[in-house]
């Protein structure tokens, strides 16, 4: 029985069961997201982090959290007030709902059905999460637009045209998996994987996906729309209180969903490392989504990771590295992905495969080698010698004493 | 899952509820985006009809075609609210002078035009009879069979509207670009522009403004050590209106006499 017949066998109070475990758990990992996220940057930074609350700290998050709704709520007065009262609740909401398609473990029996760890299954469940991310941005830059003072403003329309532009990047790497899996639902994508993971087979789709997820969910080094050494807070600069907390909710909960969605597509779900497939049998198929959480996590490590090491990107370089890298690099991946697929489909020669691989290789080779001639071209241009400045400078230490200029 | 309502061949409930729900909500949203004053507001109301619409889609069995509306018309409406933001400015809104000539009959001739002809083509349609051949349509799955009609039957319209698509974003492109006469200036040129033209003094910035207890600090100058206010510190902005705090009360000078008294 494949999953949408599971689920389309759901009674109403399962359903009802799960979609609380979602949202129990969605709240649940923000919580450890966010404790977890400041243990491993202390770490990275040679410090200890929050231990105080609890036992290791964990109940940091949640401190601070009963503190920042304690806070008072402020709206400015030149806000647009109606659209600033929505604007985080936009964030809020549908950042928990790109999780309903998300397969979270295999097939299990709960309270004696059988059924999948999965609140919904669409035949388009992957452009769903795209479509409810594309509606989450409108959070930010109404959270921008409605606060009525430059720097959210600047912060919003960079998430606009950062979003736009990766979110393109974002597509064209999911395509390949479409071509792959023949289907755009999740669960068949997870099922498609149970010999290879994506991530092997679709390498260049895969860091094409996990680059412009950083760049979707406005993370360092792409948190151009927050970045606070230019624009104080960005978008969310005039929130305060709950208001606040909801856009922080969003930022850690659309982490924990792309990182879901990466696993989904390309590291095989809820399946176990190749060669522990035996696993997935143990606590009666539960022990799967022990799998997906580790893979998520790993995820959501890098993420950390990323924080930690990178500085933050010009705005310029930034747009720049989406158009003029990341798309020409999936558009040109994808062609190779179809032929390759319609070739496969076609029962073409493993002789005829080879060699339109071999031709692509050399056409890739030809292309660098070009790249590289032409800037050594240009490096080889003998810079113009720089005259003496015109105004006094110090003298140095070591140089032979001469007259003073200027 | 997907397929509840179709066997019937006719609407049932849960559709129902959704459609007497959602319609007066979608009908309110279109009224209200010609009615707002404010362009944004517009705009958002759009997005809302255009989500609307997509949720209707997805209950009459077209996922595909429902996600794929608020995939495109989401990044659409996007755009225009850029574009609101870019040409028309943060805060418009619409006034009610006419700006070109013989305007408003032009518009009331045309949105009668329309009106009549819409009224027309719904007074004909076939109201709450059965519907037939959904089930064929989408026999092996929403997304296969669109594909198939998409690259078989239409595949030629698709091609031309793509085609379409390209030339007008070509379009867009040649009119919004600028030449520019001389290069842009890079990050290293502008440094080295600033030592070699203007004060030494400015090569490291500009001076940050005076920090006083009784004022906030961007309005008032701040003092050089000679106690004259340097201009400089403060933002041409604040200068053009004006806003400057004379940094003068703040001056050692005058604060001294009252050390001496209280000696």
């Amino acid at each position: 029985m494949t999953t949408a017949e599971l689920i389309g066998q759901d009674p109403g109070w399962l359903i009802l069961v799960k979609a609380i475990f979602v949202f129990a758990i969605c709240v649940l990992l923000t919580l450890m997201a966010v404790w977890g996220e400041r243990r491993i940057v202390a770490r990275m930074q040679m410090r200890l982090g929050p231990n105080r609350v609890g036992p290791f700290g964990l109940v940091q998050a949640l401190a601070d959290g009963v503190k920042l709704a304690l806070k008072e709520d402020l709206i400015p007065a030149a806000a647009d007030k109606i659209v600033f009262i929505i604007a985080p609740i936009i964030s809020a909401t549908t950042c928990f709902m790109s999780f309903a398609v998300i397969p979270i473990a295999g097939p299990v029996t709960l309270f004696g059905h059988k059924t999948a760890m999965q609140l919904t299954d669409l035949p388009v469940g992957v452009l769903y999460v795209l479509a409810v991310a594309s509606v989450g941005v409108y959070g930010i830059i109404l959270a921008g637009w409605s606060s009525g003072s430059t720097y959210p403003l600047l912060g919003g329309l960079r998430a606009t045209a950062q979003v736009i532009s990766y979110e393109v990047a974002m597509g064209l790497s999911l395509v390949a998996v479409f071509i792959y899996a023949g289907s755009m639902s999740t669960s068949e994508i997870v099922a498609a994987q149970q010999k290879w993971w994506f991530a092997v087979v679709l390498f260049p789709s895969f860091v094409i996906y996990a680059i412009s997820m950083v760049g979707e969910t406005n993370r360092a080094p792409f948190d151009l729309a927050e970045a606070e050494g230019e624009l104080v807070g960005g978008f969310h600069t005039e929130y305060s209180s709950l208001k606040f907390a909801l856009f922080f909710l969003a930022e850690y909960i659309n982490i924990v969903a792309v990182s879901a969605l990466a696993t989904t597509l390309f590291l095989g779900g809820y399946h176990a490392l190749p060669g522990l497939t035996f696993t997935e049998q143990w606590l009666g198929g539960w022990f799967t989504m022990v799998w997906f959480f580790a893979k998520v996590l790993f995820f959501f490590f890098i993420f950390v990771w990323l924080r930690g090491t990178l500085p933050r990107l010009r705005y310029d370089q930034f747009m720049e590295f989406g158009w003029k890298i990341l798309i020409p690099v999936s558009l040109f991946w994808i062609m190779v992905v179809a032929t390759l697929r319609v070739l496969s489909l076609q029962g073409a020669s493993r002789l005829v495969v080879v060699a339109f691989a071999s031709g692509i290789v050399l056409i890739v080779l030809l292309i660098n080698i070009a790249f590289d001639s032409a800037k050594k071209r240009a490096e080889s241009i003998p810079e113009v010698e720089v005259t003496t400045p015109s105004f006094p400078v110090p003298k140095l230490p070591v140089s032979e004493p001469e007259e003073p200029r200027g | 899952m997907i397929n509840v309502a179709i066997e019937v061949g006719q609407t049932q409930t849960p559709e129902a509820v959704l459609f007497w729900i959602l319609g007066p909500l979608a009908v309110l949203a279109a009224l209200g985006m010609l009615l707002v004053k404010k362009a944004v507001h517009s705009a958002l109301f759009l997005a809302w009809i255009m989500i609307t619409l997509a949720i209707f889609y997805i209950a009459q069995d077209a996922p595909f075609l429902g996600i794929v509306q608020i995939v495109v018309y989401t990044g659409a409406v996007m755009m225009l609210f850029l574009f609101i933001l870019m040409l028309v400015g943060v805060d418009s809104a619409d006034s009610l002078t006419e700006t070109i000539r013989g305007l408003r009959p032009i518009a009331i001739v045309a949105a009668v035009g329309f009106g009549g002809l819409m009224v027309s083509l719904l007074s004909r349609a076939t109201l709450g009879r059965t519907f037939v051949g959904l089930q064929d349509a989408n026999a092996d799955g929403n997304v296969p069979a669109l594909a198939d009609l998409l690259f078989s039957k239409y595949v030629w319209a698709f091609e031309v509207v793509s085609a379409l698509l390209i030339t007008a974003a070509l379009g867009a492109m040649v009119l919004a670009y600028n030449h520019r006469l001389v290069a842009r200036p890079t990050q290293r040129d502008l440094a080295i522009a600033r030592f070699r033209t203007g004060s030494l003094a400015n090569a490291a910035g500009l001076p940050n403004p005076g920090v006083y207890a009784l004022h906030n600090a961007v309005d008032v100058p701040a003092l050089l050590p000679d106690g004259t206010p340097a201009q400089a510190s403060i933002s041409a902005t604040l200068k053009a209106r004006g806003d400057v705090i004379d940094s003068h009360p703040f001056q050692l000078e005058q604060l001294r006499p009252t050390d001496k008294e209280e000696k």
